[in-house]
């Protein structure tokens, strides 16, 4: 059947069966391929999209029941072609991440988190993240990310909700050298360009 | 061998981890995002039961579904590929991709189903009709050694896949010296790593061009070997294609009977075909269980707590078929004494096989377990002593002093400073403070216990347990090599030559390789080309790619260099000992050279170049595992170069009737010798550690008394969550390695390796008051409460 979805701001139509989850149809019929199966059982969190802006499992959802929702991916996060959002950039200053299966439901979850809480408490990060499984990290460098994440959406001079900047706003300080960032963190990246460059 | 080299820029900052990039962005490219055109999917029709004959198969029904293109059975794919390699000399010990006239274990793919899409194969593979014929089988390690035991494989004679003793010194002698004996078992539950993705794997045959291309979430050396040997094709007809991001392995990605089927099927249809396992083929059939083991050890000790002597028998559990698992119980002969100077040892390494899902490698090959033995012992003689347990460590030590040193089974430790990673552990924690916590807490009622491991990690991964265990296996390198070519405008690509899962290799050669040419890793391209293109390599295990990786790329980058250096001492007309090399620019006196005018040379100047020099700018480095030049002798030989050392210091505390256990504090002192990348060496040691917790804690393949298995979800096979992992320090210490050119050693095992044990430890110093103990992991909180409950009611039936 057909389904209309609202995905990172566009309308996508797809021609779906019944049985098909949102999972599924993300990653075969639109080919965003960020979001990624893990158990499909609604453990692991490795599916997690943003549905009206809260985490929700993709593996546990008909694309059918999706109609009508806005729908977030990872692949709607990046601000431009090569550029990074806050909660992306931090991911990697603190390397936040390993193999990188986990990691976009984990940065959509955090995401949510920020959007809903400017000054999140090292509990209210382990509870928010607690639905996503990471084997890699044991989630040190992550809780370490989503704190620097909060820290720079707080000190950032651009505006978001009645918060202060939106989590999706690009890195983009044209005071500073580079992104290091300047308190709060004992691990600098020194060597690094804006926005995590490498090319 | 250390080379002796300047201040570093690049190696030992916190640079970022370049891979990252692409995976927060959601562009990761993972098995099941590759897209080839006319694509068909597989389904697999598994056994019920754990040991049947199979009478018949009926597809028919099968057949006719929507999408469906082929079934395959194990019969049929038997005639058209070989058996799956062994590592141990088992040729009777048979395994193929699905089973051949009989099932194994609970789970075994019998059937294949191939149609358009995967949901239409699993449709279909519901109308798989079969029959058995239901055999005797066996779960228990114990009862499969028995001659009367069922046979999993008739054709092998016994269970029995190793049963191997070695005595490494004067066993006899010092145990009838020692004044002190103590003996106890301890058991390793079956667990894995159970990456978050599944393995998947992709194949196509191109007829016109004879060439078989693979796809696959693979971490395995000589994968592609052992393809073409499965397939009778000759190794340069397979091209693996290496640049598929792996979401997490830590050992146990090994899909060899996936690729075998799915290449087989490819083949026989003229179409790709793909298998990503769903969570349940992946739990209990994708072949990658961990260790299963049980281990009996006695030690021989004095008075004073030193621990002259040890025997240990390990008992590995490996499940329906072979591989390589019976390895896992060779590789801890190199570090079979620990940290500890223990002067003779008696090992004997048991695998037998049962009616369980077939075991793979997992993170450590089998040391966690080992090390979780060793430190029990440890623990047991500072208790039987009254001792305090990491005095009796202390006193057990090598010496600061005593490197590198020899072990009995033959390899030498390179180098380590155990007591002054103790004492910074120590002090950082205030072990002092921390008993005065674990009292207060027993005090207040709650169950409280310090838990102490120290343990290393053997690193730089070669295979001496193979020769070591199978008399037919000559194999004495494992090398590993590395590719630099500067282009016509000066910019260089790097080529490294396996799969990566997360260990952040592009970022450890480009940093190596910026290190020695003294320009940014950031201009530095590395990337993975397809079997066919590549130079030898061994994948990550063994914790080996820091050191072989980051030398092989050492050693390109100096050849590179040297090349350099010639071209400009031949133009300034003077010796190559007499330039100067800096930072891409050569000099001489007065005269200079700059980076693009060496490229401009070696790309479009013949007859400026050396005698003798080819043109371009482009070397190779192809590298031994430093150390491993000896097939073993008299059952000794040096194992892997390198040893990591790790201590851990845990606090936990649990309400004695909840009995859920809380980490309030995590400690870990790590000496991996001269860090590379240190944002990689922290995630490596926090992921190890939680990856223990849950072995310890948590984690475990359970099978019924019917061989069914039942951890069969993420709701049953419980993985660590946020809650369940703690805060943990990480106190750095660093004794470089003198085999490796930045003293570097491996890391990718750490925590782990240690962690299962100090839980271990700290539960059972919680319980201890009880005069309780547990010798079986994982300790989950049900059997906590219940030995508590048990020992609580038998003191009131004592104490009315």
């Amino acid at each position: 059947m057909k389904v209309s979805l609202e995905v990172n701001g566009r309308t996508c139509e797809a021609d779906v069966e019944p049985r098909k989850t949102l999972l599924d149809t993300l990653r075969e019929d639109l080919k965003l391929v960020g979001s990624h199966a893990g158990c499909e059982h609604g453990v692991c969190g490795a599916c997690t999209v943003l549905i009206d802006g809260e985490p929700a499992r993709a593996c546990l959802m008909f694309a059918v029941q999706a109609d009508g929702y806005e729908i977030t991916t990872i692949e709607g996060l990046a601000p431009a072609p090569g550029e990074l959002g806050v909660v992306q950039d931090a991911f990697c200053e603190t390397h936040g991440l390993q193999c990188g299966y986990c990691t976009p439901g984990m940065i959509l979850t955090a995401h949510a988190l920020l959007n809903r809480n400017a000054e999140p408490s090292r509990e209210d990060i382990v509870d928010a993240i607690s639905g996503n499984i990471c084997r890699c990290t044991g989630y040190g460098q992550i809780v370490e990310a989503v704190e620097l994440a909060a820290e720079r959406l707080r000190k950032a001079n651009v505006p978001r909700n009645e918060r202060g900047a939106h989590p999706n706003a690009p890195v983009n300080d044209p005071a500073a050298e580079h992104d290091a960032p300047q308190e709060g963190v004992l691990e600098a990246a020194e060597a690094d360009t804006p926005h995590g460059g490498r090319w | 061998m250390t080379v002796p080299h300047p201040p570093l820029k690049f190696v030992s900052t916190n640079r970022r981890v370049r891979e990252d990039r692409r995976f927060v962005a959601g562009h990761g490219r993972y098995v099941a995002d590759i897209e080839l055109d006319g694509l068909l999917h597989v389904a697999l029709v598994p056994a019920p039961h754990p040991a049947a004959r199979i009478v018949s198969i009926d597809v028919s029904a099968a057949m006719k579904m929507p999408g469906v293109h082929a079934t395959l059975t194990g019969e049929e794919l038997a005639k058209a590929v070989d058996p799956l390699m062994n590592g141990l000399d088992t040729p009777q010990v048979r395994r193929f991709p699905l089973a051949v006239g009989q099932a194994r274990y609970a789970g075994e793919w019998v059937v294949a189903v191939v149609a358009e899409t995967r949901a239409q194969a699993e449709d279909a593979a519901e109308k798989v009709r079969i029959t058995y014929e239901t055999l005797p089988y066996v779960l228990d390690a114990e009862q499969a050694l028995e001659p009367s035991s069922p046979p999993v494989h008739a054709g092998h004679g016994s269970n029995v896949l190793l049963d191997k003793t070695f005595v490494w010194g004067e066993v006899a002698q010092h145990f009838a010296e020692s004044p002190r004996h103590l003996s106890f078992r301890v058991t390793w539950g079956r667990s894995s790593t159970v990456p978050i993705e599944t393995f998947g794997v992709a194949a196509n045959w191109d007829p016109w061009r004879e060439i078989l291309d693979v796809w696959a979430s693979i971490q395995m050396p000589k994968y592609s070997d052992q393809i073409a040997r499965a397939l009778r094709i000759p190794l340069n007809n397979v091209r693996v294609h290496q640049d598929v991001d792996v979401g997490g392995s830590y050992g146990v990605k090994r899909g060899i009977k996936h690729t075998v089927l799915v290449s087989h099927l490819a083949r026989k249809l003229g179409r790709p075909v793909r298998l990503i396992e769903d969570r349940l083929e992946n739990m209990r059939a994708g072949d990658a269980h961990g260790p299963d083991r049980i281990f009996d050890v006695e030690v021989a000790f004095n008075d004073e707590g030193i621990v002259k002597s040890m025997k240990m028998r390990a008992l590995d559990n490996v499940g329906a078929y072979a591989g390589r698992s019976p390895f896992q119980l060779g590789k801890p002969i190199g570090a079979i004494v620990g940290p500890y100077k223990i002067a003779s040892v008696q090992y004997r390494a048991i695998s037998v096989m049962s009616n369980k899902a077939a075991q793979e490698a997992v993170r450590g090959f089998g040391q966690s377990p080992t090390n979780y033995a060793i430190e029990t012992a440890i623990d047991k003689v500072a208790g039987m002593l009254g001792l305090d347990r990491i005095e009796v460590r202390r006193r057990n030590f090598i010496g600061s002093d005593e490197f590198p040193y020899l072990i009995p089974s033959g390899t030498r430790y390179d180098s380590g400073d155990y007591h002054t990673v103790v004492a910074k552990v120590l002090a950082h924690a205030d072990y002092e403070a921390m008993k005065r916590e674990r009292d207060r807490l027993r005090a207040a009622g709650q169950c409280a216990g310090i838990g102490i491991a120290a343990c290393l990690e053997p690193s730089g991964g070669n295979s001496s347990f193979e020769p070591l265990l199978n008399e037919k296996n000559t194999t004495s390198t494992w090398m590993e090599s590395c590719r630099i070519n500067v282009d016509g405008l000066g910019f260089i690509t790097v080529t490294i030559h396996t799969t990566s899962a997360g260990q952040g290799h592009e970022t450890l050669v480009a940093t190596v390789i910026g290190e020695v040419l003294e320009i940014d890793p950031d201009l530095i391209r590395v990337t993975r080309p397809d079997t066919l293109n590549s130079l030898p390599s061994n994948s990550p295990v063994g914790s080996r790619m820091a050191i072989m990786l980051g030398g092989a790329s050492y050693h390109a980058a100096q050849k590179l260099k040297a090349k350099i250096i010639s071209i400009a001492a031949e133009q300034f007309g003077c010796a190559e000992k007499d330039v100067r090399y800096e930072g891409g620019t050569v000099s001489h006196a007065d005269k200079i050279l700059a980076w693009a005018e060496h490229v401009n040379i070696a790309h479009r100047n013949f007859h400026l170049l050396p005698e003798g020099m080819e043109p371009g700018l482009e070397v190779t480095h192809v590298m031994q595992v430093p150390t491993g030049t000896k097939l073993p002798e008299n059952g000794r030989v040096q194992m892997y170069p390198c040893h990591s050392f790790e201590f851990h210091l845990v606090l936990v505390a649990f309400d004695p009737e909840i009995a859920k256990p809380n980490i309030l504090r995590y400690v870990i002192g790590h000496d991996c010798g001269t860090v590379i990348n240190p944002h990689i060496v922290k995630g490596m040691t926090l992921g190890g550690i939680a990856h223990g917790i849950g072995a310890s804690l948590l984690e475990e393949f359970v099978y019924d008394g019917e061989g069914q298995m039942l951890t069969q979800s993420f709701m049953d096979y419980l993985l660590p969550s946020s809650h369940e992992v703690p805060k943990v320090e990480i106190v750095h210490h660093c004794t470089p390695s003198p085999f490796t050119v930045f003293g570097q050693k491996g890391s990718g095992e750490s925590g782990y390796l240690g962690s299962p044990a100090a839980i271990s430890g700290a539960i059972n110093d919680a319980v201890a008051p009880y005069g309780i103990s547990f010798a079986k992991l994982p300790i989950r909180i049900s059997a906590i409460s219940d030995a508590i409950a048990a020992a609580q009611g038998s003191k009131a039936e004592v104490q009315p």
